[in-house]
C-alpha cells in the first residue's frame, strides 16, 4: 500500500465500508458483554413470561386474547429499550478514548454514529425473530398476514432506528456511561409503561389517558398490533412514522453536531 | 507535497474553558523528517494537547500546524493518512480480541480485508502478542495493552508516529521492551514525536527536546545541551540534622554553578563530575567535624530540570494545574 493510493478525501464506498466495520465491532461487543446480551435477549423473554403468566390474568381486554395483545407490545418495548444501549455504548467509547482514536484515523467521520445505529438495527432484527418464536411458544397466534407482520416489523425497526439517533445524542452529552444510563431510564420508562404496550389505555386514569394515547410509542404499538392481528388501527401507522421522522430530523443533527464538538 | 519537516508548529495557542485555561500558549517547533523529537513536561504542561492538535483531534485556537506538509485543520484527512497515534491510555477496544482490534484499525485505514488480516497477524507476531491474538483485550496486562495500542498505531505503516507518554505506568521490563520497539521503528525511517515526563526516556530516545511548562516552551535543545545546563549529575548528601544540612549547603555551594538545594536534612547540588565533587564535598564537611549520614549520585530528573529552569518543582506544578479542571479533559 502506498499513501497515495488512498489519498481521496471522501468516497461513498469508504463511508459504507467504515460504517459496516463499526457496526460489526458493536455487534461483537454485544455478544462479548454478558450484561448486554442479557439486557437485549433475556430481559424481553422474562417480560413475556411475567406478563403472560403472572400479570396477564388480571388484565381485562374489551375483546381478544391477552397474549395476542401482549407480544406486539413486548416487541415494540424491546426494540425501544435497545436504543438505551446506543447511549451507554457511545458514552463508554467517549470515556475510554476510543472515539478519539477513531478521530485520528482516515475513516469516514459519520461511520461512528452510522455504524452504532446500524448495529442497533441488526440487533433489533434478531430480537424480533427471537421474541416472535418465544411468542408462538406461549400461545401468540397473530391473525394478520405475513406481509402485514413484516410491515409491522419494518415500522418498529424504522421507529427504533430514529430513536437510536436521539439516544446517541444523550450518549454524547452524558459525562460517562453511568450518567447516560441514569438519563435514559427516566425517559424510557414513562414512554413505554404509560403507553398501550402492556395494558389498554382505557384502563388508565383519565389524566394519564391524553398523554398515553397520543405519545409516539402508543401510536407505533397500536399500528404494530393492528397490523399483526388484522385489526383496524386508524392512522397510527402514519402518525408513528411521522413521529419517527420528526425525532430523526430534530435529534440526528443535534447528535452529529455534538459528535463534532466532543470528538 | 514532501517537506523538509515532518511537523511544523507555528505560534499555536489552545484555550479551554472559554479561555480560562491556556493549555498551549504560543508554541512553535520543527521536527525534522526521520527525527525522534521529545516533548518533556509534567502533567498539565500542554504535551497531550499538542499531540491531540497534531493528530487532528483538537483544533488550535490560534496559530497553525502542519504534519507531513499538510495543515492539520484544512487538510486533516491527508494528515490522518500519514500518522499513527498511541498513548498512555492505550485505547484499544476491550470487547475485541487482539487480532480483531488490529484488523478493525486496518479496515478503518482503508486497507483491503486481506491486507488488514495479514498486517494484523504480522504485527501481533512482531509485538510478541501471538498468544494473545484470540484473547479479549480486556484480559490483557498493562504492558500488553500498550503494545497492542502501539501495534494499532502502526497498522497502516504511517511515516509519522505520535506517542503520548508511551511508557507511563509500565514496569521496567515493559519499558525496556517498548523502547527497543520504538528504536527499531526509528531505524526504519519513521519520524517519532513523543511526550514524556521522564528525562531518562527522553534521553534514551529523543535527539531533540522541548521542555514545556504551563503551555510554554521553557527550554529546548539536544539532551546533552539540556544536561549541560543542569550539570551532568546530582550529588545528594544526607545529614543527621537540619542545622548540619544548612552548614553543609554553605560549605559545598561553590562546587556547583547552580543553586544548592537544602531541604530538611538533605542537600542536593548539580555537578559536572560526580565522583570528584563527592570526594571534595566529603573532605570539606569532614574537616568541619560534620558526619554525613548518606551520599548518593544520581542522574538529573525532570524535577531537577524544572527546579533549575522554573524554580518550582513538578509536584507544585501539578497541584497548581489541577484545580482549574483543565487537565482532566486534556488527558481524557
Amino acid at each position: 500500500m502506498t499513501t497515495e493510493s488512498l489519498s481521496s478525501t471522501w468516497s461513498p464506498r469508504w463511508a459504507i465500508t467504515d460504517t459496516i466495520t463499526i457496526a460489526r465491532r458493536n455487534l461483537l461487543a454485544l455478544i462479548r458483554v454478558p450484561t448486554a446480551l442479557v439486557f437485549a435477549i433475556i430481559q424481553p423473554i422474562m417480560f413475556v413470561i411475567l406478563f403472560r403468566y403472572v400479570f396477564g390474568g388480571a388484565i381485562r381486554l374489551p375483546q381478544g386474547e391477552y397474549v395476542n395483545y401482549l407480544i406486539p407490545g413486548i416487541l415494540v418495548q424491546t426494540t425501544i429499550f435497545g436504543a438505551v444501549g446506543t447511549a451507554i455504548g457511545l458514552a463508554e467509547d467517549l470515556q475510554r478514548g476510543l472515539i478519539e482514536r477513531f478521530r485520528a484515523l482516515p475513516m469516514a467521520r459519520m461511520a461512528v454514529l452510522g455504524g452504532r445505529t446500524l448495529a442497533d438495527v441488526a440487533r433489533n432484527i434478531l430480537i424480533i425473530i427471537v421474541i416472535t418464536i418465544v411468542g408462538f411458544a406461549v400461545g401468540f397466534r397473530p391473525t394478520g398476514s405475513v406481509i402485514a407482520y413484516l410491515g409491522a416489523a419494518l415500522l418498529m425497526l424504522v421507529f427504533a432506528y430514529c430513536l437510536s439517533w436521539g439516544f446517541a445524542f444523550i450518549g454524547l452529552v452524558a459525562p460517562n456511561s453511568e450518567a447516560a444510563q441514569a438519563i435514559t431510564f427516566p425517559l424510557i420508562f414513562p414512554i413505554t409503561f404509560a403507553s398501550s404496550i402492556f395494558v389498554p389505555i382505557a384502563s388508565m386514569p383519565s389524566w394519564l389517558q391524553g398523554f398515553a394515547t397520543y405519545q409516539p410509542v402508543s401510536q407505533v404499538t397500536d399500528a404494530v398490533r393492528g397490523l399483526m392481528n388484522d385489526q383496524p388501527h386508524g392512522a397510527s401507522t402514519w402518525t408513528g412514522l411521522a413521529w419517527a421522522l420528526g425525532i430523526l430530523m430534530v435529534l440526528a443533527p443535534l447528535a452529529v453536531r455534538r459528535y463534532r464538538q466532543v470528538a | 507535497m514532501p517537506s523538509e519537516y515532518a511537523v511544523e508548529v507555528d505560534q499555536v495557542v489552545r484555550v479551554f474553558s472559554k479561555g480560562a485555561v491556556r493549555a498551549l500558549d504560543g508554541v512553535s517547533l520543527r521536527v525534522g523528517t526521520g527525527q525522534v523529537f521529545g516533548l518533556l513536561g509534567p502533567n498539565g504542561s500542554g504535551k497531550t494537547t499538542m499531540v491531540r492538535i497534531l493528530s487532528t483531534i483538537l483544533k488550535p485556537s490560534e496559530g497553525s500546524a502542519r504534519v507531513a506538509g499538510f495543515d492539520v485543520v484544512r487538510q486533516s484527512q491527508q494528515v490522518r493518512q500519514r500518522i499513527g497515534l498511541a498513548g498512555q491510555f492505550a485505547t484499544v477496544d476491550e470487547n475485541l480480541t487482539g487480532f480483531e482490534n488490529l484488523r478493525m484499525i486496518g479496515r478503518l485505514n482503508h486497507l483491503s480485508a486481506k491486507e488488514s488480516t495479514t498486517r494484523a497477524r504480522s504485527l501481533l507476531h512482531d509485538f510478541d502478542l501471538d498468544e494473545a491474538a484470540n484473547r479479549l483485550a480486556k484480559t490483557f496486562s498493562g504492558g500488553m495493552r500498550r503494545r497492542l495500542d502501539l501495534a494499532a498505531a502502526l497498522v497502516a505503516r504511517p511515516p509519522i508516529l505520535f506517542l503520548d507518554e508511551p511508557t507511563t505506568g509500565l514496569d521496567p521490563q515493559s519499558r525496556q521492551d517498548l523502547w527497543a520497539i520504538i528504536e527499531g521503528l526509528v531505524e526504519g525511517g519513521t519520524t517519532v514525536l513523543l511526550t514524556t515526563q521522564y528525562l531518562d526516556e527522553a534521553d534514551r530516545l529523543a535527539q531533540q527536546l522541548v521542555v514545556l511548562d504551563h503551555g510554554k516552551i521553557i527550554a529546548q535543545g539536544t539532551s546533552a545541551e539540556l544536561k549541560s545546563q543542569l550539570g551532568a549529575t546530582v550529588l545528594v548528601l544526607t545529614l543527621h540534622s537540619t542545622a548540619d544540612a544548612q552548614r553543609t549547603g554553605e560549605l559545598v555551594a561553590d562546587l556547583s554553578d547552580r543553586v544548592v538545594r537544602v531541604e530538611g536534612m538533605v542537600v542536593e547540588l548539580n555537578v559536572e563530575c560526580g565522583p570528584s565533587s563527592a570526594a571534595d564535598a566529603l573532605r570539606r564537611v569532614d574537616a568541619q567535624g560534620i558526619v554525613v549520614a548518606g551520599l548518593a549520585l544520581r542522574e538529573p530528573s525532570l524535577d531537577d530540570v524544572f527546579l533549575t529552569l522554573t524554580g518550582h518543582r513538578v509536584a507544585d506544578d501539578v497541584a497548581l494545574a489541577q484545580p482549574t479542571g483543565a487537565t482532566r479533559r486534556e488527558h481524557a
